[in-house]
């Protein structure tokens, strides 16, 4: 069910081209008219976009583009910069992401974020996937437990660490931490995963296992992914959304924008031509 | 081809004559950069050299001034006796007038050696008599140089060494002298009379101090019941009649005490022992008198390391003794440890949070940047400045508050009003607190931005992430800036000489006494002890040992502490700055 939606506009940098998989459940998030400014220079141009509940979406473009920048708006880790502007509205399931008294530590606790280079504390394993949990106050050992086997097992990371859950994190390999990380980032069961390159600095074989991951996640959590590789991009996502100079361009179905790009730029960039 | 060097030039790349080479393949020396390592490893050697120097002529005095030294019986020409323990030797010139009133084969001896002559510096003891301790003896005045047998070194409580002979020992009014005087049983007369003065002193400065601290309590307790209630008035009258009382019953403790120990006193003055110096002239002391003799020429190696022992055991574990300069520095070493306990359990808080607040909260702007000015410019302050205020602001102004709001029964006599262990940790942890801040702010800095978001990311608040994640892993660092400030705070003895240090404080801050930790008492410090000991007592040679000996004990001290306090960082480094990947 492609819906193919031509914004009003001049040209194809004023408007996007829409044509997306719409899921069953509706938009988890409604981006509209979005604007960004560091200081003076904005980073992001009327921005308008719904993702799908229970999809993974995939955030594509060249460096500079402002992917990363809307990743970060959406659960306001931007809030840590100074001098940031905004304009426009967000919505997670109806609520106002920028309202005037939105709990910004309440919406972050229903968006869980891997980055991009595996960040796990200087803790024990253990204390590493149960910290969203430390952190709400969970006191219940039973509990503390099963959310971390769950968590560990939700990241394939479990069969690896369980006789060693007291072990420090920082002992772990590469891909082992970024699991590490995704296992922290749903172990307080957010209702969106929210990927920011999370495989740039990892090895193909981690990177397949974390391409896995994503797959079997997918459908119980929504996920956004940033990636600058495209056959991954391809690989994972449902949907795919094409950003250049902070706008977004085409935002479509990824087999349609990989395989018949409705703009010619779009074309250009997933075959390679530019960026 | 104009100079030598592009004739080198052309020899290591052959080209042809007609390109004039422009470029040498050969680096030179100052590309190379070698002068300037040479130079850099220069300035480190020159460093440790000063610094290894320095802590080993420290760690030679300290080490061997204990150790027992023969005395020498020295003949003068003039037929004069001296005897001491050699001290020092050293070569000096003689003058000209000095010379010319020298006997001849002596004169001759000296010019041939170039007008330098020998002297020792012999350590005579025996203050008492020759109102000295210590006496040059130049070479060409000796007769002959012997070590006899039966010499004994004698440490007294009052006027500091004797040498001599021990002559008679008078035990309730028979004599004993000649072969019966064995060393085992003075030994053992001597032992059990420093049980009797041991035993004096617990009574008077113990029990009978005891009493005393209570009976004046009982006042105070008049003086703040008048204070209350005005003189006259019922409640007042009642206290006073409770007071005397009690006192009464005290009074009865105190007489029963002081007969005890004057029991003992009596008993003690009848064990009289006579010494007699080189020459003979005679004195008589109490038995009880003597810390500890020995007969320096007799003695086997066994016998010397026992003494070194015993000495080292009472300069760690005894009261100071002779103006300080002989004893132990108990007081002193105990002082230093709380002073600098106290100020570390000041500073540490309130270091750290004034740099989280700086790093973390603070709107970073101009404000924020005189601030952090002005806090590393507190770190240039001479120290006495610090002293000045400390004694101005904390003695005086917050001590004295405190007296008029708590203690107005105990003035004029200031309690908190004045120096004491509180004020100067107050001072110093002033004094370090730039450093901690400073420190602090640099840890806090280097946590890497990635953790902070993962925790925020993870849902958890600012505050959440501080404390979880980021003041463990700036832990370390904070550490390091503590170590700092305690190894600055411990040596600083300028401010402390104003706000609570003095030269003899017998009591302890800590006793048994209620509350138990009297913070606004005046204490003893090591740093002070030295200034002390080297150049305020009667005979700078007589403190010098001590100097060296104190000297060594304090920079243990602080090695100590600092040692433990690294022993911590690294065990928390390794707990957070396991490898990456």
């Amino acid at each position: 069910m492609n819906a193919i939606v031509k914004n009003t506009g001049q040209s194809e940098f004023e408007s996007t081209v829409c044509h997306i998989t719409a899921s069953s459940d509706g938009p988890v998030i409604e981006i509209k008219d979005f604007n960004l400014w560091y200081g003076k220079a904005q980073a992001l141009f009327n921005v308008t976009m719904n993702i799908e509940k229970g999809l993974v979406t995939a955030l594509i473009g060249p460096s500079g583009c402002g992917k990363s920048t809307l990743l970060r708006s959406l659960n306001r880790m931007n809030d840590l910069i100074e001098n940031l502007t905004i304009a426009g509205g967000m919505h997670l399931e109806g609520l106002p992401i920028y309202g005037p008294k939105v709990d910004v530590i309440g919406l972050r606790k229903r968006m869980g974020m891997v980055f991009q280079k595996p960040n796990p504390f200087p803790k024990s394993i253990y204390e590493n996937v149960i910290y969203p949990l430390r952190v709400d106050g969970v006191r219940d050992r039973t509990v503390l437990a099963e959310a971390c086997e769950r968590a560990l097992k939700g990241s394939a990371l479990w069969d690896e660490v369980k006789d060693r859950l007291d072990d420090n994190a920082l002992g772990l390999s590469g891909g082992q931490q970024q699991r590490l990380c995704i296992a922290r980032a749903i172990a307080s069961d957010p209702e969106v995963l929210l990927m920011d390159e999370p495989c740039s600095a990892l090895d193909p074989i981690a990177t397949s296992k974390i391409e896995e991951l994503i797959d079997e996640l997918k459908g119980h959590y929504t996920i956004v992914i940033v990636t600058h590789n495209m056959q991954q991009a391809a690989r994972v996502s449902q949907n795919t959304a094409f950003m250049y100079l902070g706008r977004l361009i085409e935002y479509g179905d990824t087999e349609e924008i990989f395989t018949s790009p409705k703009l010619s730029r779009t074309q250009d960039y997933v075959t390679g031509r530019f960026g | 081809m104009k100079s030598g060097e592009t004739m080198e030039a052309v020899a290591v790349k052959p080209t042809t004559g007609a390109i004039t080479a422009r470029r040498s393949y050969e680096s030179s020396l100052s590309a190379r950069g070698e002068p300037f390592l040479w130079g850099l490893g220069g300035a480190l050697g020159f460093g440790v050299l000063l610094v290894v120097g320095f802590l080993v002529l420290v760690f030679w005095n300290g080490i061997t001034t204990f150790w027992p030294k023969p005395i020498e019986v020295v003949t003068l020409l003039s037929g004069e006796l001296v005897a001491g323990e050699p001290t020092r030797r050293e070569a000096f010139k003689v003058g000209p007038e000095r010379l010319a009133s020298l006997p001849e084969a002596a004169k001759a001896r000296i010019i041939a050696d170039d007008h330098i002559a020998r002297r020792v510096l012999l350590r005579t003891g025996n203050f008492d008599l020759y109102n000295d301790d210590y006496r040059w003896i130049e070479d060409y005045k000796i007769e002959k140089v012997e070590t006899p047998s039966n010499l004994f070194f004698i440490e007294r409580q009052e006027w500091g060494a004797f040498v001599g002979r021990i002559k008679s020992l008078s035990k309730d009014g028979a004599v004993i002298s000649g072969d019966e005087l064995t060393y085992a049983f003075l030994s053992s007369e001597q032992q059990e009379a420093r049980q009797r003065f041991r035993a004096i002193k617990a009574i008077e400065k113990g029990e009978i101090g005891e009493v005393n601290f209570e009976l004046n309590q009982e006042r105070l307790k008049i003086r703040k019941a008048v204070l209350q209630h005005g003189e006259g008035a019922p409640e007042t009258k009642r206290v006073e009649a409770e007071v005397e009382q009690a006192a009464l019953a005290m009074k009865v403790r105190f007489e029963a005490l002081a007969l005890k120990s004057q029991e003992i006193k009596s008993q003690d003055s009848k064990i009289l022992v006579t010494l007699a110096d080189i020459t003979g002239t005679e004195k008589v002391t109490p038995l009880s008198q003597i810390v500890r003799f020995y007969p320096a020429n007799d003695l086997s190696l066994l016998d010397k390391v026992g003494i070194y022992l015993s000495r080292w055991s009472e300069f760690l574990t005894d009261d100071p003794r002779e103006a300080n300069t002989e004893g132990g520095v108990l007081p002193a070493i105990f002082g230093t440890f709380v002073m600098t306990l106290l100020m570390v359990v000041v500073v540490a808080p309130f270091g750290v949070v004034t740099a989280l607040y700086l790093r973390e909260y603070a709107k970073q702007g101009r404000l924020v940047s005189i601030v952090r000015i002005s806090v590393n410019n507190l770190a240039g302050v001479p120290s006495i400045v610090y002293g000045v205020f400390g004694l101005g602001f904390f003695a005086y102004i917050l001590g004295g508050s405190i007296d008029a709001l708590f203690y107005p029964e105990r003035l004029p006599n200031p309690t908190f009003g004045t120096g004491g262990l509180l004020w100067s940790a107050l001072t110093l942890a002033l004094l370090t607190v730039p450093v901690v801040i400073v420190a602090t702010e640099e840890a806090l800095a280097a946590v890497p931005k990635s953790m902070r978001e993962g925790s925020l990311a993870c849902g958890a608040s600012k505050w959440q992430t501080i404390k979880n994640i980021v003041l463990p892993r700036a832990m370390p660092g904070i550490m390091t800036g503590l170590i700092l400030a305690m190894a600055r705070g411990a040596g600083e003895v300028a401010p402390l000489m104003l706000v609570g240090v003095v030269k003899l404080a017998p009591e302890l801050p800590v006793d048994g006494f209620w509350p138990f930790v009297h913070l606004e008492r005046s204490f003893m410090h090591l740093g002070f002890h030295i200034f002390d000991v080297g150049f305020q007592s009667r005979n700078s040679e007589a403190g010098k040992p001590m100097v060296f000996v104190t000297t060594l004990l304090l920079i243990a001290l602080i090695a100590l502490m600092n040692a433990s306090a690294v022993i911590i960082r690294n065990r928390l480094k390794r707990k957070f700055m396991v490898g990456h990947f």
